[in-house]
């Protein structure tokens, strides 16, 4: 089996517009939860959200790409472009035909269903743009992606609700240890804040009106976030070969299936899943220093996270740190654990783990080290990122300080 | 129907009950209503009734809308439907 490894990173998120912006705001502890901004929000009960702020699509896309890109390929593509000029690479020849884009998203282009519903169905028109298929189907930000850096091999979208883009990277994964392909870019995004998003979400009645604040004996429910984290997964010896940056090494991963119920969460399934990904690492569960949580804020998730890792590492749950990083850029659903990702390699490569801002009373079924509003130094040689998804679908990553 | 009777049929339903066998001081859990079910009789509630009701599932206990049996409920709702008159 090869080795596997990240030599590029890109993100756009409500913390910042790149990875240096985005892990200041984490080292800081800034949270990127504020009032939502867009049409008909008063109608909501729900009124905070994570959102990208001063991000103009105009100036960056042509008018013809701006008729084909959803917010959620804007968000993708500005990604892909800081991780793949960061890795150096150009995909021509033997590489171009092998590598591939392998991305998580859960609601596709809603913004551009939103719109269009709208507009047939509000506003009574008949008539809709040309492509507004094209633009919403779940899978346009990796076809754009594939097209705009010539990757030709294996390209699909993966989409598990909330674990999508740690499904996905699983996938990129296992492409590149199985020796499939030497890269592919992988990770996710989403963009569902906007009316009919936000109201959906609503009506599950597990929203926030004031802050995420996961771990907390007071916290009240998620808050929603949008953006995009992509990833240059490379076959280590290509790495070497060709002198690239290291950011850090994926070592392992575990899917697992609660096959119980549709949203409330299940300990076993989570725990098989962080379990697993140890296996499949071959690591002991005394080498994990730091965890980044699901940690979505809602009273159910969290202890039931809590109470997996517990079962998983036994006297160690004690000693290692486990934080959410959805406190400060809200949950991004399909893209989350792409971003999230992010906070693995900061605490791998920086030593430095990100904090679970807007944490207020200590909760006794949350009783771990959940690094509480201030950032640590800390040095890591083994990281997880933990994903758990509605539909009892869940996927755990496993890396490796480099 | 009163609100009574409407609530109780709602809550049947979701229970799977015969309204007969909802009473007053039935709770949702004894009727084997678990989380996601009480949501969606808050929802059912809500299309009936034309109201909102104020309630957030991670913090059941906190809500201003007391759901802890069926006249409760009643109250809360004929409460809410006359803030609303």
């Amino acid at each position: 089996m090869k080795r596997v490894v990240i030599t590029g990173a890109g993100t756009i998120n409500a913390l910042g517009h790149s990875v240096a912006a985005t892990l200041a705001a984490m080292r800081e502890g800034r949270c990127g939860i504020s009032e939502l901004d867009f049409r008909d929000v008063e109608r909501l009960a729900i009124r905070i959200g994570g959102q990208v702020r001063g991000f103009e699509a105009e100036g960056r896309f042509n008018r013809q790409q701006m008729s084909l890109y959803d917010r959620f390929t804007q968000f993708t593509l500005t990604a892909a472009k800081e991780a793949i000029e960061q890795s150096g690479l150009e995909f021509h020849g033997e590489l171009s035909a092998k590598a591939g884009v392998v991305l998580g998203n859960s609601g596709g282009g809603m913004q551009t269903l939103d719109e269009n519903y709208r507009s047939v169905y509000e506003d009574g028109k008949n008539r809709v743009h040309p492509f507004v298929v094209p633009k919403l189907m779940n899978n346009a930000a990796a076809g754009h992606v594939s097209m705009q850096f010539n990757l030709k091999g294996p390209s699909f979208t993966v989409s598990t609700a909330c674990a999508s883009s740690n499904h996905a990277m699983a996938q990129a994964f296992q492409m590149v240890r199985s020796g499939m392909s030497p890269v592919m870019i992988t990770g996710g995004s989403e963009s569902m804040l906007c009316f009919g998003g936000v109201k959906a979400w609503e009506g599950l009645r597990v929203m926030s009106k004031d802050a995420c604040r996961p771990f907390s004996a007071n916290r009240n429910g998620m808050v929603q976030g949008e953006g995009a984290g992509i990833f240059v997964f490379e076959e280590y010896e290509h790495a070497r070969s060709r002198g690239a940056e290291i950011l850090c090494e994926v070592i392992g991963f575990a899917m697992s299936s609660d096959a119980a119920d549709i949203v409330m969460p299940s300990k076993q399934g989570a725990a098989r899943a962080i379990s697993g990904a140890l296996q499949d690492a071959r690591i002991s569960a005394s080498e994990v220093g730091y965890i980044n949580a699901h940690g979505t804020g809602t009273a159910a998730n969290d202890k039931t996270e809590c109470a997996a890792v517990a079962d998983v590492f036994g006297p160690h749950a004690d000693s290692l740190m486990i934080s959410s990083t959805k406190s400060m850029h809200g949950h991004l659903i399909g893209g989350t654990g792409a971003v999230e990702l992010l906070a693995c390699i900061m605490a791998l490569r920086d030593g430095v783990i990100a904090p679970t801002v807007g944490y207020e009373e200590p909760d006794p079924e949350c009783a771990l080290d959940v690094v509480p509003n201030e950032a640590r130094e800390a040095k890591v040689d083994v990281a997880l990122s933990n994903a758990f998804a509605f539909g009892g679908l869940n996927a755990v990553l496993a890396l490796r300080r480099i | 129907m009163s609100t009574q009777d409407k609530v109780i049929a709602i809550i049947a339903e979701q229970a799977v009950l015969e309204p007969s066998d909802v009473t007053l001081d039935s709770t949702l859990e004894d009727l084997g209503i678990d989380s996601l079910g009480v949501v969606e009789s808050i929802f059912a509630i809500e299309e009936e009734f034309d109201i909102s009701i104020p309630f957030n599932a991670n913090e059941p206990e906190k809500s201003e809308f007391d759901i802890s049996n069926v006249a409760a409920i009643v109250a809360g709702i004929d409460k809410l439907v006359l803030e609303k008159a």
